[in-house]
């Protein structure tokens, strides 16, 4: 019997040294395909100049920073739409009104506005981040225990302690849910945004080595992007399970 | 009870219609200038102006075109690879894991690669739509297959049933909440790929008409574009759900 762990590296082995065997049989002369060794020798390359490391640095900012800024916005909305059920009712056009505009779309209007840069980019981050944050608070906000808050106007908590003493704790772990599904997307919309037209952090690189006709590059670039993505991932699925325990991962189906 | 919903909806449109009116106010204070903010009678005029006289009607269809066939091909190959998948449990022991290390990928970072390969075509549009489009599909067929009640299959082997059979009037119905909730997905997904994808490779579609708008500061058009991609996001999560709410019928429907 080979343990669950080595079979699930075998495939990817298998892909990886079939391709080798492949690329230097044919003598591979592609644009779009590169041999895995030749994609490793690209991938130490890009870290020892550092062109690597500033292009992570500018993504991850990018990201991280709209990830806040959309968050704060999400999460402060999130809470007030679930505390007040009327206030939810009267913006429920509105908001599903302007949710559905993918957040892509806004790139020209952030370009016209703000031209290139980080604050362009931090902005449609931003604007994209702030929807499941705001979705997933209001709903657990909504459906915290009605005896928590009968609890805060016994104690007569006032307002701002009753958000940060019963209405935060009681929501956490599904508002941790969501930041970690948004960090995600965050991810995914700040790569995007550089592909499309943003000439700075990972996806312009990827996108300079696609032009350059270096293939390897690339394909090092492509590997580097995905091992972000999986870490970040993975590292938030770790942080949330040490600290809400395992009920926190029920009805986590994204 | 009917009826004060009604109110709140009503109530919740006039909050709606306030904003658009500040929007307009703004705009004709000119708070913004009007480079970048059209008031939403521009945008407005613009739309109607693109629809009988322009080609934004086209450029619709383009989006709708490049959405629908790349969201059609995920759909097919992402159901009948996790059918494949989902169905045995050692290529689930195998295979499954890459998927779970691939999944977390930013999508659009294979854009690069698709153009190395197809140029700025449409085909390279199909191939990353599509590619975007399946994991939701996927990963869910994956795991609605592996989530079937076990005593249905053992009802399938002592009925001596095909492993075709058993797919498709075993796996697939017990899967199917699971399939229609990755396809709503994807829709979103197969949305703004389409978009991006028209944006760098010049495609007929709405993408590259904003970006065509914003280059040269029309702003009233740029505002019309999105405004209907936001049209299109809401309509078709609309008709997803309304699908899924159908189809889904039988489960709610007592046993």
């Amino acid at each position: 019997m080979i343990p669950e762990r080595i079979k699930a590296l075998l495939l990817p082995i298998a892909i990886l040294a079939i391709l080798e065997i492949w690329a230097r049989a044919v003598h591979l002369q592609s644009d779009s395909l590169a041999p895995p060794s030749a994609i490793a020798a690209a991938l130490v390359e890009a870290f020892q100049d550092g062109s690597m490391l500033i292009a992570t640095r500018d993504t991850l900012i990018s990201a991280f920073a709209g990830l806040s800024i959309g968050g704060a916005v999400g999460l402060a909305c999130g809470i007030a739409l679930g505390i007040f059920p009327i206030f939810d009712r009267l913006m429920e056009v509105t908001i599903e009104a302007i949710r559905p505009i993918p957040s892509i779309a806004l790139l020209p209007i952030a370009l016209i506005a703000l031209g290139f840069g980080y604050r362009m980019e931090i902005t449609i981050v931003a604007f994209a981040c702030v929807w499941p944050i705001l979705i997933l608070t209001r709903a657990a906000v909504g459906g915290i225990e009605p005896r928590l808050i009968e609890v805060s106007r016994a104690l007569r908590l006032s307002p701002a302690d009753r958000v940060r003493k019963i209405i935060i704790p009681a929501a956490l772990p599904r508002i941790f849910l969501a930041f970690r599904l948004a960090a995600g997307i965050a991810l995914i919309v700040a790569v995007t945004v550089e592909i499309a037209i943003n000439p700075i952090g990972l996806g312009a690189a990827i996108m300079t080595a696609q032009q350059a006709l270096r293939p390897d590059l690339m394909l090092a670039y492509l590997f580097w992007i995905g091992l972000i993505g999986y870490l970040l991932n993975t590292g938030l699925m770790v942080a949330q399970r040490h600290l809400f325990g395992r009920a926190a991962l029920v009805g986590d189906s994204a | 009870m009917n009826r004060s919903v009604l109110y709140w909806r009503a109530a919740s449109f006039a909050v709606a219609a306030g904003f658009v009116g500040s929007w307009q106010l703004i705009a004709d204070q000119r708070l913004v200038s009007p480079v970048f903010l059209p008031g939403p009678d521009r945008a407005w005029a613009s739309l109607v102006r693109g629809f009988t006289s322009g080609d934004l009607l086209d450029k619709l269809l383009g989006t709708l075109e490049h959405m629908a066939y790349g969201w059609f091909v995920a759909s097919i190959a992402g159901i009948a690879l996790g059918a494949m998948i989902g169905s045995s449990r050692r290529m689930r022991s195998y295979v499954a894991p890459s998927l779970e290390f691939l999944r977390p990928l930013p999508v659009s970072a294979v854009i690069p690669v698709a153009i190395a390969m197809f140029g700025l075509t449409q085909s390279m549009a199909l191939f990353v739509i599509a590619f975007g489009a399946i994991w939701p599909m996927l990963l869910a067929t994956i795991h609605g297959f592996a989530a079937v009640e076990p005593r249905l299959y053992e009802v399938a082997r002592s009925l001596h049933m095909s492993r075709l059979a058993i797919i498709f009037k075993i796996a697939l119905p017990s899967a199917s909440p699971d399939i229609l909730a990755g396809m709503r997905l994807s829709v979103t997904v197969a949305l703004i790929l389409s978009v991006v994808c028209e944006i760098l490779a010049g495609l007929d579609g709405l993408g590259h008409w904003v970006l065509l708008s914003a280059r040269a500061f029309r702003s009233a058009d740029l505002f019309a574009g999105v405004i209907l991609l936001g049209v299109i996001g809401y309509l078709t999560a609309l008709a997803m759900s309304m699908v899924e709410k159908r189809l889904l019928k039988w489960r709610s429907s007592g046993h």
